[in-house]
């Protein structure tokens, strides 16, 4: 019987292709769905990360009342102490020192008067200790389109489109104009080694990068920095280690503890969610992604839900001929349940295949969205947002494809018992 | 030819609600039908024909009165019981054939088969005999869009007599059908009244079928006005209950 029940469902088209085809493109768009909105938080979250806050970042806490004003005549000194106790203590994260600084960067003509002068936002960071992980962290190598990385001190590299905006090339002089810790004048002199692509706005647009020596150099800062960052090691955001991490490093620095030198210099670790106002934007993308997956997710159930019904009720002339020749009810309502859940699996299965190869896919290459992103863009949105796929992306699209299909087959199903048994078989004739 | 009673009714009613009023299909019929006879309830539409041969193939429940089909109460039987009633002992023939349109010629008389669990060899046997009786063993493996309108009757009528039933229920079994398939329909059908010895009990208003019948029961607003025997067309019986 479950053989010739099967036979009838392969041959049938609008019972087994069909329906199939369906649930798979429901389940297709659902796991894609959620796979880019997924993919284009995780993006967001990364690029900030990277570029601005680290998934935790260790500053003074005077630093971080005012971190968005980068005062850097608040920022840590003795640096190298607190690196050596951060590595220690935590030792499943890359802590890597930054400062990041404003500016104008000079460029001379060949007499050594002013050619361009341009404002700039730097970062001076780690390029040559051995095993610094911000080669790893900014993916300097990828990035860089001209010239080459810094092999010396007093090297600089330079955003390509500031680069070409400025019309300079590797190898020329330029000098930085900042204002030390102490507020004096900073002048310092960089020769240009190469030209960078992050592929992220607003680097793209104006960053400069340093080594951090020469930077602490430049603005009088030695063994300072104005942050410490720290970066998973997997490069994703793991909320409830840093909570933890947060809290057990801000637990030594009790605050308001001048016995302890725990003034307005003393340092203070926060969340990636805890600054600059991150967590709310965090908390307003999630919900959004939620709210679109939910909504979408239902509208594919109900499409679904449909479309089982659908396919059920048009059964009615069969289902009274199985009954007329004395098939019981029960045996032919589990039988459709059970159509239809071979159905949901199969077109589950299959759509969550191909929106999970489509995921893939844009996870690997991803698609360039500069084009639709507001010139001063301050956000760092990647130029390339990709997909992300996560462990619930393979089993989010069982839920409107299995239990839709499912439902809908069932509710149908119920009117054989709400029917009179005469009626269904009077169906037969129409 | 036995003479035992196969289906009895007594005082038969059926009502259906409509509305705020009521229709009644059947009004106080009373019928018996012997083993073997070929006999059909005649009547325009609305006379009530059709649901008196619901009732009898256990589709339906009366209203009021009782009914007697092979021996079972047909008031007092669950659908599960009905069920396997209609699946061991009954047959049905439909006005428009209602064969599965993706199963072969084969699997469409397999079908009651399947359901009564039989073994595969057993199956072929009973189905290669039930095609062969309607002329259609060598379309076994056709598919029903394959087949004229005469065809997929004659399979239907393989259908419904594959596994023997006492009883063959038939609405309007040449209504789709052209003057020769009729007639070749009902012949098919008389042989099998005399080879198999069921009975066929009809429900239609086609004279074609009527000059086949053994007995007519003519039907008009639930009622039964006329119970007639009749000469049957190239068949031997002559008989009433």
């Amino acid at each position: 019987m479950i053989r010739f029940l099967l036979k009838g469902l392969l041959r049938d088209r609008s019972r087994s292709s069909f329906p199939v085809l369906i649930v798979s493109a429901g389940v297709m768009l659902t796991v894609f769905l959620h796979a880019w909105l997924n993919g284009t938080i995780l993006n967001v979250t990364q690029s900030t990360a990277q570029f601005k806050t680290g998934y935790v970042n260790v500053m003074t806490k005077a630093y971080a009342a005012r971190a968005d004003q980068i005062p850097n005549d608040l920022a840590l000194l003795g640096v190298d102490t607190l690196l050596a106790s951060l590595k220690q203590q935590f030792p499943d994260l890359l802590w890597a020192p930054r400062i990041m600084f404003g500016g104008l960067l000079d460029i001379p003509d060949e007499k050594g008067e002013t050619k361009e002068q341009t404002p700039v936002s730097g970062l001076g960071v780690d390029l040559f200790s051995p095993n610094s992980p911000e080669w790893t962290i900014l993916n300097i190598r990828s990035a860089l389109v001209r010239g080459h990385l810094p092999e010396k001190q007093g090297e600089l590299l330079i955003a390509d489109e500031l680069a070409q905006r400025l019309n300079i090339q590797p190898g020329q002089k330029a000098t930085l104009i900042s204002s030390t810790m102490y507020g004096s004048m900073a002048l310092e002199n960089f020769t240009i080694a190469g030209m960078l692509r992050f592929g992220v706005g607003p680097m793209d647009r104006s960053a400069v990068i340093a080594d951090l020596s020469d930077i602490r150099q430049a603005l009088d800062m030695q063994n300072g920095a104005g942050e410490i960052l720290g970066f998973f090691r997997d490069n994703l955001y793991h909320e409830e280690r840093a909570n933890a991490i947060t809290a057990e490093f801000n637990a030594e620095y009790p605050s308001n503890d001048p016995e302890n030198g725990a003034g307005k210099f003393s340092p203070i670790m926060e969340t990636l969610r805890t600054q600059s106002g991150l967590s709310e934007v965090l908390d307003i993308m999630a919900v959004y992604m939620r709210i679109i997956i939910g909504v979408f997710v239902f509208a594919m159930s109900v499409v679904l839900w449909n479309a089982g019904l659908t396919g059920s009720l048009r059964r009615y002339g069969e289902f009274g001929l199985r009954l007329a020749v004395g098939e019981n009810k029960g045996h032919v309502y589990r039988s459709l349940i059970v159509e239809s859940l071979a159905v949901g699996v199969a077109g589950s299965c299959i759509g969550t295949a191909i929106g999970l190869a489509f995921s893939y896919y844009l996870q690997v290459h991803g698609i360039d969205i500069s084009g639709a992103m507001p010139k001063e863009n301050a956000m760092m949105i990647p130029d390339v947002v990709r997909a992300q796929i996560e462990p619930a992306t393979f089993v989010i699209g069982f839920l409107p494809g299995i239990l839709a299909t499912f439902f809908g087959s069932a509710i149908a199903g119920i009117g054989m018992y709400k029917r009179q048994t005469a009626q269904l078989f009077k169906e037969l004739e129409t | 030819m036995q003479n035992s009673a196969i289906i009895k009714t007594e005082n038969l009613s059926k009502t259906y609600p409509l509305g705020l009023t009521a229709l009644k299909a059947l009004d106080t019929v009373n019928l018996s039908v012997a083993t073997g006879e070929f006999l059909g309830f005649i009547g325009p539409s609305g006379s009530g024909k059709t649901t008196l041969l619901n009732i009898i193939g256990c589709l339906d429940a009366p209203t009021s009165g009782s009914a007697k089909v092979l021996g079972q109460p047909v008031e007092s039987l669950s659908h599960k019981e009905a069920a396997r009633l209609r699946m061991n002992r009954i047959g049905f023939i439909f006005q428009t054939f209602n064969l599965l349109p993706v199963y072969t010629v084969f699997e469409n008389v397999e079908f009651p088969l399947l359901l009564l669990g039989m073994d595969a060899e057993r199956r072929r046997g009973h189905v290669m005999d039930a095609l062969q009786w309607v002329g259609l063993a060598d379309r076994a493996d056709s598919k029903p869009a394959q087949l004229s309108g005469g065809e997929c009757q004659r399979v239907a009528i393989a259908r419904a007599i594959v596994k023997k039933p006492e009883l063959v229920l038939a609405d309007e079994p040449t209504a789709n059908l052209d003057a020769k398939n009729s007639h070749h329909i009902m012949q098919t059908m008389v042989q099998l009244n005399k080879e198999l010895k069921t009975t066929f009990v009809f429900a239609t208003h086609d004279e074609k079928v009527m000059a086949y019948l053994n007995r007519k029961i003519v039907l008009a607003d639930g009622r039964i006005v006329k119970d007639e025997a009749g000469g049957q067309k190239s068949n031997v019986r002559d008989q009433k209950p």
